[in-house]
């Protein structure tokens, strides 16, 4: 009988396409040689490497599950193993690629005019423009419906006013999917960098995703002219789909997050002795990584499924909302159990478990916060809105 | 100029192979396995010859069993143009290998074959050679800079003085050392796009290829694990411990 893989006791891989394990291994690659090296450092540092942005785009990575502008194609088992991948690297890397594919390139390409297609994905997908995504505000994430910035007709233009918060990519953004309440209720907006009484400063002192950008964005009478408002779409479900594709990806980067925890454990429980033999032939270490193990198996499974019906253009966003509760869950456990099981070595990023923690502290919180996708599955059960 | 790249499957670079418990060989059910990162070189060369214009195409062959495909689709991803597959359970050796790699390259008939110097299971490093021998046509072996002029190449070699550079009438066999190049990464929508190259599957024993005789294989042990060091308080203890290990005298 062969050993089993310890990231994979299911063997997962067998399941994939020869193109899927080939997305895997290039992008895992990617992150062994470019991220694994530098990534404690950068995260220590509060340093975004903006010079991964052109390696991203060499790569295909941007926008990869969109047909055409220049966009890979790939199917969404691809784009999960992706986000898998880089999240093994660090949160804030997957939030980058997340930002910019799923919740701008995405609803630019759903709900975009042709022209607004034309102009902002082929420069999108080579990394030449960045994107941001402007929903939650400073009163509160988890109520998109109580929007109070707004929209208001000014001849051929739009006004806004009013401020985003919590904005990744935002300060370095050359284009904001900005969310505004109109007479017609919420309208997704494209508003450039530059243009007057628009604002993205960045927001310091977060002690997760350190290696990412955090922004306010801010409206003060911003004139933005007509041929820039996505006329696709009205309405809380355009922001809401952004937020299903951008999910999907971040359940599969927990499973990433988790595998690099685990990984790490297994190699120093293995070398660490304590009381005469090395931690990994003691019962609790065992116990905690077996739990650990048992965690990651069923998020493996339930984002491999989620992909597949995904593929099969049958998904339910409450299906999404039940992956990204478990698996974000999942890794913040696994994290925290590993920094505890690292001991005193822990503390610091020389191990990865404490930034993983930290970043999935931000994780758990965005893209609707656990609260918010238990509820989800509440009313999905009982059909009762609670929230 | 068409070249031909031989690719290798292997197990990847970065598992740490295990031998099976009766010592017939190493585990590779389950074990994640990719191209030999030679052949990679090798191929990554024969895609940037082509990007400067001096081939036309790039044929990718492997001789191995059906899930070498995989390791074809990644080269097709990374540029060749098209791929054969030699199938055969198998494992092959190093003057097997050459002699099928002869009969596949006067059918294509190509006038380079740009191969990895050797595989990182084996490390027999013999097939370019024997190839060479086989087709009576000269080698560059273990290349580290290659570039052409007039039908010939120029090779710069690493060899234990230092570099020698040698000048090679083409048609010929090159084999690449570890510091010709760096491989690229695959580009996700290349991925896309090798699943619509041609992939050739055949038999071996459609190929009419001679089998010569097999080297046979004793046992395989795992290297002794290594002691941990320690550590001396003064010079003195060091020589003198380095003394009796035989190391000074």
């Amino acid at each position: 009988m062969q050993a089993l893989n310890p990231m994979d006791l299911y063997d997962i891989r067998s399941e994939l396409s020869d193109e899927e394990q080939m997305v895997q291994d290039t992008v895992g690659r990617f992150v062994d040689e470019k991220v694994l090296p530098n990534i404690g450092e950068w995260f220590e540092d509060g340093y975004f490497p903006r010079e991964l942005i052109p390696e991203f785009a060499e790569l295909g990575l941007l926008g990869s599950s969109l047909e055409g502008y220049d966009c890979a194609g790939l199917n969404s088992v691809s784009y999960g193993l992706i986000c898998q991948e880089l999240e093994r690297g660090d949160s804030g890397l997957r939030s980058f690629v997340s930002v910019q594919s799923s919740l701008c390139m995405f609803p630019i390409y759903a709900y975009g005019s042709e022209e607004q297609k034309e102009k902002w994905l082929p420069p999108m997908a080579r990394g030449e423009k960045i994107g941001c995504f402007g929903l939650t505000e400073p009163h509160g994430g988890s109520d998109p419906s109580n929007m109070k910035t707004t929209a208001k007709k000014k001849g051929d233009d739009w006004v806004i006013n009013g401020a985003k918060m919590w904005i990744t990519n935002g300060s370095i953004a050359d284009v904001a999917i900005v969310w505004a309440m109109t007479e017609d209720g919420v309208q997704g907006f494209l508003v450039e960098k530059g243009m007057k009484g628009f604002d993205a400063p960045e927001i310091k002192h977060k002690m997760s995703l350190r290696a990412s950008i955090t922004s306010s964005l801010y409206f003060d009478n911003v004139v933005v002219p007509e041929a820039n408002r996505l006329p696709k779409v009205k309405g809380l479900k355009g922001p809401l789909s952004c937020l299903t594709q951008a999910r999907y990806g971040i359940t599969w980067g927990g499973i990433g997050a988790a595998q690099a925890c685990l990984r790490e454990l297994l190699d120093y429980t293995a070398d660490r002795k304590l009381f005469g033999r090395p931690l990994t032939q003691t019962q609790t270490t065992q116990l905690r990584l077996a739990e650990m193990s048992r965690q990651i198996t069923l998020g493996q499974l339930m984002s491999l499924r989620l992909g597949r019906i995904k593929d099969a253009g049958k998904l339910h966003p409450s299906q999404v909302s039940l992956a990204k509760w478990n698996n974000i869950r999942m890794a913040m456990d696994v994290a925290r159990d590993a920094r505890d099981l690292l001991g005193g070595a822990g503390i610091t990023v020389e191990h990865c478990p404490i930034r993983h923690m930290l970043n999935l502290e931000s994780v758990i919180t965005y893209e609707g916060t656990e609260t918010v996708h238990q509820l989800i599955i509440g009313r999905e059960l009982t059909g009762e809105m609670a929230f | 100029m068409k070249i031909l790249v031989p690719i290798k499957r292997t197990i990847d670079y970065n598992i740490k192979a295990k031998v099976t418990r009766d010592g017939s060989g190493v585990v590779t059910d389950g074990v994640k396995m990719s191209i030999n990162p030679f052949d990679e070189i090798a191929l990554e060369e024969a895609i940037r010859i082509k990007e400067r214009g001096e081939a036309e195409e790039i044929i990718a062959v492997s001789i191995g069993v059906s899930g070498a495909q995989q390791q074809l689709r990644t080269a097709l991803a990374m540029g060749a143009d098209r791929a054969i597959l030699v199938e055969t359970e198998e494992a092959t050796q190093p003057l097997h290998a050459a002699r099928i790699l002869l009969k596949i390259r006067e059918e294509e008939g190509t006038d380079l074959v740009l191969m990895g110097k050797q595989a990182i299971d084996d490390d027999a490093n013999q097939t370019g050679q024997m190839l060479a021998a086989l087709w009576g046509r000269p080698q560059a072996t273990f290349t580290s800079k290659l570039t052409f002029e007039d039908g010939w190449l120029k090779a710069t070699r690493e060899v234990d003085a230092g570099l020698e550079t040698i000048a090679v009438e083409l048609p010929a066999v090159v084999t690449t050392d570890l510091r010709l190049n760096e491989p690229r990464f695959v580009k996700m929508p290349d991925i896309m796009k090798a699943k619509r190259k041609p992939l050739d599957q055949r038999k071996l024993e459609e190929l009419g290829v001679e089998a010569p005789a097999k080297l046979e294989v004793g046992t395989h042990e795992p290297p002794p694990e290594r002691k941990g060091g320690h550590k001396v308080e003064s010079v003195d203890e060091l020589v003198a411990e380095l003394k009796e290990r035989g190391v000074l005298s």
